[in-house]
């Protein structure tokens, strides 16, 4: 085994700062170690927390690691704020929030970039969760960038996914488009010491007594983080889904639709690399590219054209890969 | 494939409350590309070298302006020295006069220091020529 890996068994927090920098930076030894690690993932419960800029995400974090500390929990945070399209470069700044809890070594927190993922989520997310996952955290809070609308990739990644809004944040007709406001499993409503509380609530409620089937019904939980107010429900509110989750079998349902993804990821990535690495060698793709850029040849034919060179399935079936 | 990233860790140290510098800084290595992990005013140095451990940062920056630097830049370097991190590139900046500065270079506490009226490119330039 990876020294790396018995490291982090063992409880070395460098050894899991150190392997999350590994995936992040899609460093060769990524895959190997992931390999070795995989057995031991699979028991944490991931919490994601989304919503607007501003909107108290990692202050609620901060409030909701407190609770979850009483409660005797190991907790991971995975932090992420975007990344510049421009330099590169971020500002990673949720971790100021929580700064309190950083002597506490029974909670580890890492700041991720976007690094060019859309999706409210950096590229390496999902890897790095499952490396806090095998260092022994029962919780993940996994804290978004902040969203506009149709940032949703946390829904897929969280087992309880959570939605903080604040008061006035719009109309009625905002509450029913698509997008966010769909994949809450609770909703909460920071900063609820502001006007517009309590029509805020009623909208989202009115909103949620819509749907027709049954299942979870979303609660809608007020908060004023920086008072420490209301942050009791929210912890109850996530402990009653995570029971309604395995209760209902939907816990087990969501995890192996995540196995499967991860599998077809899996697939594709080695397929496409085994694809691309024979191109390269056997196939001069400049000259195709001319040949297509001068309009000889269409890339739809030429991409066929090429895989029929390569005879690449038929290589694949006796291979390891 | 892209240059790794470089993360840099800048933190505000003891009981100074002005961190206008210290944004400035983490904005202008920002724009040169760099990950910049901010965590706010008044940490202690076990916060910094916790934070600094948990972030996997490839530098840390300091600014002091309370005239605490003889204190927390050593205790500091010796905490990540404790955690394994000894490696980091540290950089202060701050108001340092400059028997203190050398005094932290020469006894190996900071790599480097900078103080008022250094140019942010004369920084940036160095942090990049480390890696």
């Amino acid at each position: 085994m990876h020294q790396l890996v018995t490291d982090l068994l063992n409880g070395n927090r460098r050894a899991a700062a150190r392997m999350i920098s590994h995936v992040e930076n899609d460093d060769l030894i990524k895959r190997e170690l992931l390999k070795e690690l995989y057995p031991h993932t699979g028991k944490a419960y991931l919490i994601g927390i989304t919503g607007a800029p501003g909107s108290g995400k990692s202050s609620l974090v901060d409030c909701l690691l407190q609770e979850m500390r009483n409660d005797g929990l190991k907790i991971g945070v995975i932090a992420v704020d975007p990344t510049s399209p421009f330099s590169g470069g971020a500002i990673l700044g949720d971790r100021i929030r929580m700064q309190d809890h950083a002597l506490d070594h029974n909670i580890f927190i890492r700041s991720m970039g976007t690094r060019g993922s859309l999706g409210g989520l950096s590229r390496s997310t999902r890897e790095a969760i499952q490396v806090l996952d095998a260092f022994g955290k029962d919780i993940i809070l996994i804290e978004t960038v902040g969203v506009g609308q149709s940032e949703v990739d946390i829904v897929k990644t969280a087992d309880t996914t959570v939605v903080v809004l604040t008061p006035a944040g719009g109309d009625s007709v905002q509450t029913i488009k698509a997008g966010i406001m769909e994949i809450a499993d609770i909703f909460v409503i920071n900063k609820a010491d502001l006007p517009g509380t309590e029509r805020t609530t009623t909208e989202i409620n009115v909103m949620l007594d819509m749907k027709k089937e049954g299942g979870w019904r979303p609660p809608v939980v007020q908060t004023v983080s920086v008072q420490n107010k209301g942050i009791n429900y929210l912890w109850e509110s996530l402990q009653e889904h995570r029971i309604y989750m395995q209760e209902s079998g939907t816990l087990e349902n969501i995890r192996l639709e995540r196995v499967k993804r991860e599998l077809t990821d899996q697939v594709e990535f080695l397929l496409k690399n085994s694809v691309w690495n024979q191109v390269k060698e056997e196939i001069k793709l400049d000259r195709l590219v001319e040949e297509i850029a001068r309009r000889e040849k269409d890339p739809y034919s030429a991409a066929s054209e090429l895989l029929d060179k390569l005879n690449i399935f038929e290589q694949k079936a006796g291979e390891d890969g | 494939m892209n240059r790794r990233k470089i993360r840099v860790l800048v933190a505000k140290p003891g009981l100074d409350g002005h961190d206008r510098g210290a944004r400035v800084i983490a904005r202008a290595l920002r724009d040169a590309g760099f990950e910049v992990i901010y965590t706010g005013l008044h940490q202690t140095p076990e916060q910094v070298a916790e934070t600094a451990l948990q972030e996997d940062v490839d530098v840390v920056g300091l600014s002091i302006l309370s005239g605490a630097h003889m204190t927390l830049v050593p205790r500091i370097k010796k905490l990540l020295i404790d955690n394994g991190m000894g490696e980091v590139l540290m950089v202060v900046g701050g108001i340092i006069p400059g028997d203190d500065a050398e005094k932290l270079l020469k006894e190996g506490h900071a790599e480097q220091i900078f103080t008022p009226g250094d140019s942010l490119d004369r920084i940036i330039g160095y942090i990049s020529s480390k890696f």
